[in-house]
């Protein structure tokens, strides 16, 4: 810019292509990824949009595609939602707080859970699959029912569960916990009323991340044995399906109908998914807390 | 003994003194509260603390002082078992609270600390209200009825109630650095404990707001016992009645070890200390 040499530099930042080189590679990095996520988008709205009406969300499935609905499956994928928090929250916030509050980390098996909570988390969701078929759906004989399927999904969310719990729970300065022993506080006292609710939107919002990321698995459902035709309102210990696997199986449909049909279910559930995650983050904007 | 330069701080400190107009009771007429004998504390095999042996009395205020890593604030932790929370921490020797051992095999920690408050170096106040803040102590010890006046009360002994009077629903974390530490000191008296102990409570905190606590613990120890590590110097000299002087002494592989160097009245100790060691670090010499 200047012209005349300042003391300062002679005005010509040094490093400058550098820069611009390294910035344009971050932005076409992102590009990539934001304009092919942007075109899925675009094409399944174009494609699914005008089906999106009342008979989707109110029909069973159907050979016929101008009458075909998803009632089943969406009302599937909320009870299993429903089950999945009542499963995975008391479990992975229990497992957290043992890990964080109790566990003595002096102690081998400790350590050993810790490690083995961080592999689970990395986990393929069909090796989770093959787990319920063989424990839950032959060993238990549970058979191939929807809690089958939320108790499968229940496994895999937990270790992101309890891995977003623990950060929560990490979070809660210790001044807090010494503060409360100070006044005579038990132990329990101390979790109980204390760290628990200053962890909970921490915990909120990461079981809720994790439940969308349940609901959006397809494998493990098709291995418990989530049915690609059900017709009737799902129960407890019934046969089921859910969104993924509805979708899963109208594009496979050889019918333009079916696909389009697909496409609008789609919308359906990355509605439903996007809902959860809006509510996540509004949750730790609202009550996160700076100490 | 006295060289000149000295002689001026010395003379600066003797006018704070003079200005308090305290005079100690006799020593017979002195209640013991705790009666600490050869304590010492180490964390994880290294020493912290070595040694210590005093007296503290009853509605005295007694000042830690001492300089960084002598061991002030791990003792002042062994009185509320504190220490009981970090992992590797041993307590040896015997702390005689009324005469009982703090650290029998009968004894409950978290008894211990219903009637041995305590307050902190940083203000740390619950992320609650003002009012669950101070409530929390009564609560957990299921002191539940006539919760309000309590914590009324608490509020006014913490000369805190006419700021938060008509805000006690309002989010602890919204007050001042040093109205949050006056909110802890409430929140400790809620539970009525029969010593305070504070550990540095005004190094977080500005020169006024310093000057307010320590207004507040020559109004504290009409009720109270207090017992308070401070860095500050002037600080002791204004607020204590008994202080004691630790430094630290390096063992053969290096490793410091607080001890206590002397324990005296303040007066005596800011102005005629019997030990070389007290005198170089008063007068500014040392640490």
């Amino acid at each position: 810019m200047s012209t005349h040499t300042s003391p300062l530099g002679s005005g010509r930042p040094r490093g400058l292509w550098a820069g611009r080189l390294f910035g344009g590679f971050l932005v076409v990095s992102l590009l990539i990824g934001f304009l092919t996520l942007g075109a899925l988008l675009a094409q399944v709205l174009l494609d699914g949009y005008k089906w999106v009406d009342p008979v989707l969300f109110f029909e069973p499935p159907s050979a016929d595609p101008l009458i075909a609905g998803a009632r089943p499956a969406i009302l599937a994928t909320i009870y299993i939602g429903i089950l999945l928090i009542l499963f995975t929250v008391p479990l992975g916030v229990g497992t957290a707080l043992y890990l964080e509050e109790y566990a003595d980390r002096d102690r081998w098996y400790n350590r050993l859970l810790e490690v083995n909570i961080q592999n689970l988390a990395a986990v393929p969701s069909i090796v989770y699959g093959i787990l319920g078929l063989a424990f839950l759906v032959r060993g238990l004989g549970l058979g191939r029912v929807l809690l089958a399927g939320a108790m499968i999904l229940t496994l895999l969310v937990l270790p992101t569960v309890i891995i977003a719990a623990r950060e929560a729970i990490r979070a809660v300065p210790d001044s807090i916990r010494q503060a409360a022993y100070a006044l005579g506080a038990t132990k329990w006292q101390v979790v109980w009323r204390q760290v628990l609710p200053a962890a909970t939107p921490g915990i909120a919002t990461g079981s809720i991340l994790s439940l969308s990321r349940g609901l959006g698995e397809t494998a493990p459902l098709l291995l418990v044995g989530a049915l690609t035709y059900v017709s009737f309102n799902p129960t407890l210990l019934g046969d089921f399906t859910a969104l993924p696997v509805q979708i899963y199986q109208w594009v496979a449909r050889p019918q333009e109908e079916f696909r389009t049909l697909a496409a609008s279910a789609i919308i359906v559930l990355l509605a439903i998914l996007l809902a959860l995650n809006a509510f996540a983050i509004w949750l730790r904007n609202h009550y996160e807390r700076r100490w | 003994m006295v060289t000149t330069p000295v002689s001026v701080t010395m003379a600066d400190v003797s006018v704070n003194i003079a200005e308090q107009k305290r005079e100690l009771p006799a020593k017979e007429f002195r209640e013991v509260v705790f009666d600490v004998r050869d304590l010492g504390v180490s964390y994880s095999g290294n020493q912290a603390l070595e040694g210590v042996s005093l007296e503290i009395y009853r509605n005295f205020v007694t000042a830690f002082i001492g300089p960084s890593g002598c061991g002030k604030s791990t003792f002042i932790r062994c009185f509320d078992r504190m220490n009981d929370l970090i992992p590797g921490a041993v307590v040896e020797g015997t702390i005689l609270y009324h005469g009982e051992d703090l650290y029998g095999a009968q004894v409950d920690p978290v008894e211990v600390r219903r009637r041995i408050g305590m307050v902190f170096q940083k203000p740390n106040p619950f992320p609650k209200s003002i009012y669950d803040n101070v409530a929390f102590g009564p609560r957990v010890l299921g002191m539940n009825d006539r919760l309000d006046e309590r914590v009324e009360r608490a509020l006014h002994q913490a000369a805190l109630w006419d700021e938060v009077k008509d805000r006690l629903k309002a989010g602890a974390l919204s007050l001042s650095g040093g109205q949050q530490q006056r909110l802890c000191i409430a929140r400790c008296l809620a539970v009525e404990p029969e010593v305070i102990l504070m550990d540095e409570p005004a190094s977080a905190l500005d020169p006024i707001a310093t000057t307010r606590i320590e207004d507040l613990m020559h109004e504290l120890k009409r009720d109270y016992t207090i017992v308070v590590v401070t860095h500050n110097m002037q600080q002791a000299a204004r607020v204590a009645d008994m202080t004691a002087f630790f430094s630290v002494t390096r063992g053969d592989e290096g490793q410091r070890t607080g001890i206590l160097v002397e324990y005296d009245a303040t007066s005596k100790i800011f102005t005629q200390p019997s030990d070389k060691r007290t005198e170089d670090y008063v007068t500014g010499r040392f640490g």
